[in-house]
């Protein structure tokens, strides 16, 4: 099962290579993994995608609070959570098109953000399966590029992830 | 010169009127200080341009006993000897590069046994990290999947602190080595000097109790227990529990066996211990746990070569497992009643809540429960045959315990020596039985035994090594020479790579691929080209009569070269991927 991971840690150099480091040598898999400085400039803030059984996931968020440099995490999947991800896309848009690709841009509260005469750069927010699902309808169109934020993510309500 | 002398560097800030004045010393001289205060005794290591600084500053105190090791892997091996003994952390110091990736055997091998070590590298001045500079080596990177943590010190102002909290992280929770990366620029640049007494981590927090529900609830699981054994490993004699487990036991009466890593936290002498478990365990250790039906394991990890097949695995068992890391429970075998701590504590607490408890172990089901162990220890697995005409290595480690009246420190290499070791001596105290468990590297033997040599200058330490892996790091006969180290090399020389042989012969239908170890150096020469004294035993009449003289000689360090019977195969054993019942036995 897809689990997303929220981990905060020390904003020390190497700390990223750690985690990565801990998926490829425990053969674990990583869908997505981003990773910023908080509002306390002390602290990084990963989110990570990864899949596996409930074992596996088990081991993975122990062998992470394992890491000297992981101060607290978080299985997202804990409690109700919101996702987003971020997504830019380029694609070719030229004669009829063009009208197509602004519609279904729309339809999923896309927005173009940048313009040329042949291309369309559009901004799409939302849960992974949006995007996928964006990307899936507007493969008709010649896509140049696409570039995704990957998964970030935080609890609903009053949990909260913090020292 | 006084070495403090030189140490305090005065600086004075002139400024208007006003006159500061302030400490400083150089990262080097710190490094020092930092060591001594935290009683460090012993730092094995080897010099190098990058650590030149920190040699100079060495060379001017007598704080710190520096060990001149002849290769960094046997710094490390030397540390970590040092400290599976002693149960301090193990103290290295070598150059950046070569010195640094020399290190990474040594600190694989402590990563795996969970053995506290601080290891210090040198690196090339800040400037030049990453150009590819001279002796330039990532050893941050290099290190990082073998090590609980490491660090690079960038500024001086954060040595003191830097060190501090890696010997805080090498030696608490679960224990492990810790690598600090010093440039050479920052044991030249100066700062304040201040060795914090204490440190605290806001993202490393070791637990210090375990949860005394789950006490409660393994406790009364015990005392359910029809066919309970108890399974224990390196983290009883790591969390200095051995008085614990043995009081425990004693109170259940259950039978009780150890890993390879655990042997010696239980008196191996005594009617309830079963002998060692796994791969080449006992027949009555694997069959008791086969066939249990409460397991005990506590600070063990439940290792591939000690469970066998894990789908075959204690199939009747509930299973109680106590450990101080989290990541160990539930990693390889599910368990029923997880209990996160400190091995001592919980035990000590486990003795408490069953000293309080109304309720007595089964006696009845117990009964039969050893009537049917007895039976399995009736088959006498680690029988050989003792009239044979060559010299069995069986013999040599029987001969070798009474030799030593079972007290000495044993230290060993990799491989059927290392088994016939861990069956035939019987440790009746933790911290004695020293060997790479989890990593298995052979070269380990001698440079730990050194290291076991300086922690207890007046006792017999012995050395089980064979004609393999002695050659592996077999320069340190020099270091001992050096040091007048008084080791007892026990060599089981059969002329194979015995394990690998063995294993040729069982698997791979003897086809010995690399396994026959041709050209072999004159032992005996070898040792006396070092100082030292050699000895070669070809009778198996003379192996007890050789011992004795060799431990007699209380000064002088003795390589004895055992010709053992080539074709001796280590039982009982289970082959890879079989069920612990399923056993192949002479």
């Amino acid at each position: 099962m897809r689990h997303i991971i929220s981990i905060l840690m020390e904003n020390e150099a190497g700390a990223l290579s750690r985690v990565a480091g801990l998926f490829s040598a425990r053969g674990y898999n990583i869908e997505s993994l981003t990773v910023a400085p908080t509002e306390d400039e002390s602290l990084s803030r990963m989110t990570l995608v990864t899949n596996g059984t409930d074992e596996v996931i088990e081991q993975i968020t122990k062998q992470l609070n394992k890491l000297i440099d992981v101060v607290k995490l978080m299985d997202m999947h804990e409690g109700p959570h919101i996702e987003r991800e971020m997504m830019l896309i380029k694609v070719r848009a030229m004669g009829p098109a063009r009208e197509e690709v602004k519609r279904l841009s729309d339809i999923f509260r896309g927005r173009i953000i940048d313009v040329t005469e042949t291309m369309f750069t559009i901004e799409v927010t939302g849960t992974s399966s949006k995007l996928d699902a964006f990307v899936e309808a507007i493969a008709e169109a010649d896509i140049i590029e696409v570039v995704r934020s990957g998964v970030t993510g935080i609890a609903r309500g009053e949990k909260a992830l913090r020292v | 010169m006084c070495p403090n002398m030189r140490a305090f560097f005065l600086v004075f800030c002139v400024a208007g009127t006003r006159e500061i004045k302030q400490v400083e010393l150089t990262g080097a001289d710190i490094f020092v200080r930092c060591l001594a205060e935290q009683g460090v005794e012993h730092l094995f290591g080897y010099p190098g341009g990058a650590v030149l600084p920190i040699y100079d500053a060495l060379y001017q105190q007598d704080k710190v006993q520096h060990v001149l090791v002849r290769h960094e892997q046997a710094a490390t091996h030397a540390a970590d000897g040092y400290a599976r003994s002693t149960g301090k952390p193990g103290v290295v110091l070598v150059t950046s590069g070569p010195g640094a990736t020399n290190a990474v055997t040594g600190i694989a091998t402590a990563y795996m046994d969970s053995i506290p070590l601080v290891v210090f590298t040198g690196q090339v001045p800040t400037a030049l990290i990453g150009n590819d500079a001279f002796q330039e080596v990532d050893s941050v990177g290099i290190t990082r999947p073998c090590v609980k943590h490491n660090f690079l010190v960038k500024d001086v102002k954060d040595l003191a602190t830097t060190i501090k909290k890696a010997f805080y992280v090498a030696t608490t929770g679960r224990p492990g080595p810790v690598v600090v990366d010093i440039p050479k620029d920052v044991s030249v640049a100066r700062a304040e000097y201040h060795y914090p007494k204490r440190i605290t981590m806001r993202s490393y927090n070791p637990v210090s109790k375990g949860h005394p529900r789950q006490i409660k609830k393994a406790v009364d699981l015990m005392l359910t227990a029809k066919r309970p054994i108890i399974y224990t490993g390196g983290g009883v004699i790591l969390s200095n529990a051995s008085r614990a487990l043995t009081e425990l036991t004693r109170l259940l009466e259950f039978p009780i066996t150890n890993t390879l890593m655990g042997l010696g936290a239980y008196p191996a002498t005594d009617r309830q211990f079963l002998g060692m478990l796994g791969m080449h365990g006992t027949y009555e250790a694997n069959m008791g746990m086969h066939n249990c039906d409460v397991l005990i394991a506590i600070g063990a990890r439940f290792d591939d070569r000690v469970t066998g097949n894990v789908e075959k695995f204690c199939p009747t068992a509930k299973i109680i497992h106590v450990d101080i890391d989290p990541a160990s429970i539930s990693k390889n075998v599910k368990v029923d009643v997880p209990i996160v701590g400190p091995v001592d504590q919980v035990l000590k607490e486990m003795i408490k809540v069953f000293k309080e408890s109304e309720a007595k172990p089964d006696a009845a089901a117990l009964k039969a429960w050893w009537k049917q162990i007895e039976e399995w220890r009736g088959m006498d697995c680690l029988k050989y045959d003792r009239d044979s005409e060559r010299i069995k290595p069986q013999h040599v480690l029987e001969t070798l315990y009474k030799v030593t009246k079972g007290d000495a420190f044993v230290t060993s290499d990799v491989g059927q020596h290392q088994m016939w070791a861990a069956q035939f001596y019987k440790f009746d105290k933790p911290n004695r039985w020293i060997n790479s468990g989890g990593l298995g590297t052979m070269g380990f033997g001698l440079p730990a035994a050194m290291g076991v040599q300086f922690a207890h200058p007046g006792e017999q330490v012995a050395c089980v090594t064979g004609e393999g892996s002695i050659q592996m790091c077999i320069q340190e006969l020099s270091t001992c020479r050096q040091y007048g180290l008084p080791l007892k090399i026990i060599n089981l020389n059969n002329g194979y790579l015995g394990m690998v042989r063995q294993w040729q012969q069982f698997f791979y239908d003897g086809r010995y691929a690399m396994s026959y170890m041709e050209s072999l150096p004159d032992f005996v020469k070898l040792a006396e080209a070092y100082g030292h004294v050699g000895m070669q035993i070809t009778r198996p009449e003379d192996v007890e009569p050789a011992l004795k003289k060799a431990f007699k000689m209380k000064d002088k360090l003795v390589f004895m070269d055992f010709l053992t019977d080539p074709a001796e195969n280590v039982y009982p054993m289970i082959p890879a991927g079989a069920g612990q019942n399923e056993m192949i036995l002479v």
